[in-house]
């Protein structure tokens, strides 16, 4: 990274509380960004937030990652307000208490198009760009929910396990073209899809999973869990054997 | 339903502690649906927690919290006037705009508190006796109402709204969005002349007689000592310094060192806290601070010295605590004698007793402070003291003076209907602004805030 002006990155999603916590990290460091959302009221509110306690240039793009029209045109306009871009991060995920989807088929689409599908469409169109650039990072927020199918919460479980894979396959491309691909696995995060779940032990807040997301982008890191421990909580719980798990109530 | 957390909450003051559901909506849309949908009996915003009793608590009931509605909106680099969602933190505006040189103009004893929550108790600070109250500086604000209509008040537009939401401790409506006016300093930096002083007389008359020449002036009180040295005090005057009031070689005048944070880790067991111990504290600091001029501290120290101390009620243990705060007119200082003799009798000590002299009042219609000096206790709950705290009560009353409502916890209806001549005027407001009550707390239904007095719900 230069040393003077850096790069663009770019933000979707930034209502959500990890991904504005993760532009502040990445303005406070110096980078100008392109912050996008569905709700056009917050994300201006977002923006003129981060303008005037970082002092960075932020544009914004509205998209809606459920209409393919805005996912498909998305890099591009963010090229368009951006100029170069360093980065882009996928902050954006539905999720609803998994009873709704049970019931409901427009939730279990909406859930399986925002997270995986429409994710990969906006992904594939940066991946290309960064080709052609010959540099770029991707910061994908996939979940511990995407480890393991839950009964509790599978069908979001299952549309991040499918962006996970996703990420893995795109690092394994872009790797020699000088990309780096980073998937983000948050355990608790204090933010509204955690807010009041009953039997939440050790929560992170957003702004540490920023500053975390920050600093394994600049290290060119893989896979990352937040809190960090969540790795190994997750690789007791895979360890546990299928014909066992499937009579717990997880 | 719409997700909240069941809470066991309380003020900073940690007593008393109450279930209630908890809401931290992240988008206006979400705070919108919040209001105006029938999710609980009635609801109340709450910032940082900072109130130390029961103003932002709601047995039975919804509180909002507005930490995560924290966005600044503008800021006029040129004239120093931001505009900021409520839950904006006065930490977050001290760490945005003293860099560029700009300094909040009236701040309380902690940065920990949110500007919706400055307003909504119009908040004071050490230079009350010069710049009034925070509400001075509110250009205007966007108040949310029960029916989810935004209103905008100021002194112009919708102004009985206006003065009744400052220092209506939430229950006119959500305060949305507001417009400070930010003070211009030229450094981090505060220049500090200090004294002791002996007696309650040399203190009263030492803030009377230095006030003018100073833009902050605090005094702490011996609350302990008794006889002779009753009152016995320690005057801190102070001016934000210049750039040459700084050391030749200072680069940047706006960095300040950060000092290792503290905490508190446990709760203190309730027999740490007796009157030897506090005695020890308050000889301590009498001892360790001699007369003094021309000091330079970082405005970190001189304002918020508790602020480095996470968590620093706990020392209070699990029964918890008071901030007693009365105002009395200037020619009831008796009040103030009176007051310190039935502590020192009581051995009823406070680690941290401030006296400060106040300005003329401001317009807020429950806004506490008045022309006269007011003192600051922090009092230990413990047995035997609530009719100790009620004796109070009716000697701040006799004595012309008043309580305040982002203090009190225990206070009576009548009594603090006595000391708040325009409570009725406050209610009619409230009735018209939020007839059916969406908006109630523990302590609105404890002193019949609400229209007709009567117990809201």
């Amino acid at each position: 990274m230069s040393t003077q002006i850096r790069p663009t990155v770019v933000v979707l999603g930034v209502t959500s509380a990890i991904a504005r916590a993760t532009a502040n990290a990445f303005a406070d460091a110096g980078h100008p960004l392109v912050v996008a959302a569905r709700d056009e009221t917050e994300l201006d509110r977002i923006a003129s937030d981060i303008r005037i306690r970082y002092g960075v240039d932020v544009h914004t793009v509205s998209f809606d990652a459920t209409i393919q029209t805005t996912t498909e045109s998305l890099c591009e306009r963010c090229i368009d307000v951006g100029g170069k871009i360093a980065g882009v991060v996928v902050g954006f995920g539905f999720m609803v208490d998994q009873s709704t989807g049970q019931s409901d088929p427009g939730v279990v689409r909406l859930t399986m198009d925002a997270n995986l599908t429409e994710s990969a469409v906006i992904l594939e169109r940066f991946a290309a760009h960064f080709e052609d650039q010959g540099a770029g990072f991707i910061v994908g927020i996939a979940s511990v929910a995407g480890d393991r199918g839950r009964q509790s919460n599978y069908i979001y479980g299952a549309s991040k396990a499918g962006f996970a894979t996703y990420l893995q396959g795109l690092r394994n491309r872009l790797h020699k073209q000088g990309v780096r691909v980073l998937a983000v696995k948050p355990g608790f995060v204090d933010t509204k899809m955690t807010w009041g779940l009953p039997g939440l032990f050790l929560v992170a807040t957003p702004d540490a999973v920023g500053q975390t997301i920050l600093r394994a982008v600049q290290r060119g890191k893989d896979t990352i869990y937040v809190p960090w421990f969540w790795r190994y909580i997750l690789l007791i719980i895979r360890a546990i054997p299928e014909r066992i798990f499937k009579r717990l109530s997880l | 339903m719409i997700p909240h957390a069941t809470q066991q909450l309380s003020g900073w003051g940690r007593t008393p502690v109450t279930e209630c559901d908890v809401y931290r909506p992240e988008s206006l849309q979400a705070l919108e649906a919040l209001v105006t949908s029938d999710e609980q009996p009635n609801i109340i915003a709450r910032g940082l927690g900072r109130s130390y009793g029961d103003a932002s608590v709601n047995d039975g009931g919804g509180v909002v919290l507005a930490t995560r509605l924290n966005r600044m909106l503008s800021f006029d680099a040129d004239a120093g006037v931001v505009t900021c969602e409520a839950g904006v933190g006065l930490d977050e505006l001290v760490n945005a705009f003293l860099p560029k040189g700009w300094f909040l103009p009236v701040t309380p004893g902690t940065k920990f508190v949110t500007v919706g929550g400055a307003i909504a108790n119009d908040v004071h600070g050490k230079n009350h006796h010069r710049d009034g109250v925070f509400s001075n500086f509110v250009a205007w604000l966007d108040l949310l109402l029960a029916d989810g209509s935004v209103l905008h008040c100021s002194r112009d537009e919708n102004a009985d709204a206006f003065w009744a939401t400052v220092g209506g401790a939430g229950l006119t409506g959500i305060i949305l969005t507001a417009q400070i006016q930010l003070l211009q300093v030229e450094s981090a930096y505060m220049k500090i002349d200090s004294r002791r002083c002996k007696d309650l007389d040399e203190v009263l008359a030492a803030l009377s007689e230095s006030d003018g020449r100073y833009r902050y002036s605090v005094s702490w009180v011996d609350v302990l000592a008794s006889g002779a040295h009753l009152g016995r005090s320690f005057l801190a005057n102070g001016d934000h310094a210049s750039r040459d009031d700084l050391p030749g070689n200072t680069t940047n005048p706006f960095a300040t060192r950060d000092k290792r944070k503290l905490a508190v880790p446990i709760e203190f067991p309730s027999w740490a806290l007796n009157s030897l111990s506090i005695k020890i504290f308050n000889e301590a600091i009498y001892r360790t601070h001699p007369t003094r001029n021309n000091q330079i501290e970082s405005y970190d120290s001189y304002f918020y010295p508790l602020d480095r101390i996470h968590n620093w009620n706990r020392v209070y243990g699990k029964r918890g605590f008071t901030q007693y705060q009365a105002v009395f007119p200037p020619d009831q200082t008796e009040g103030i004698r009176e007051m310190l003799e039935k502590l020192s009798a009581a051995s009823l000590g406070s680690y941290l007793s401030v006296l400060k002299r106040m300005g003329p009042q401001g317009e807020g219609m429950l806004s506490f402070p008045f022309e006269g000096y007011t003192l600051t206790l922090d009092l230990p709950f413990r047995k035997g003291a609530e009719p100790l705290f009620e004796e109070l009560d009716r000697l701040v009353l006799n004595r012309g003076g008043r309580l305040y409502l982002a203090k009190d916890v225990t206070t009576k209806a009548d009594v603090f209907q006595a000391m708040y001549p325009r409570l009725d005027e406050f209610r009619a407001v409230k009735a018209k602004l939020d007839p059916h009550n969406r908006f109630s707390s523990r302590q609105a239904r404890r002193l019949g805030l609400c229209s007709n007095g009567k117990a809201a719900n």
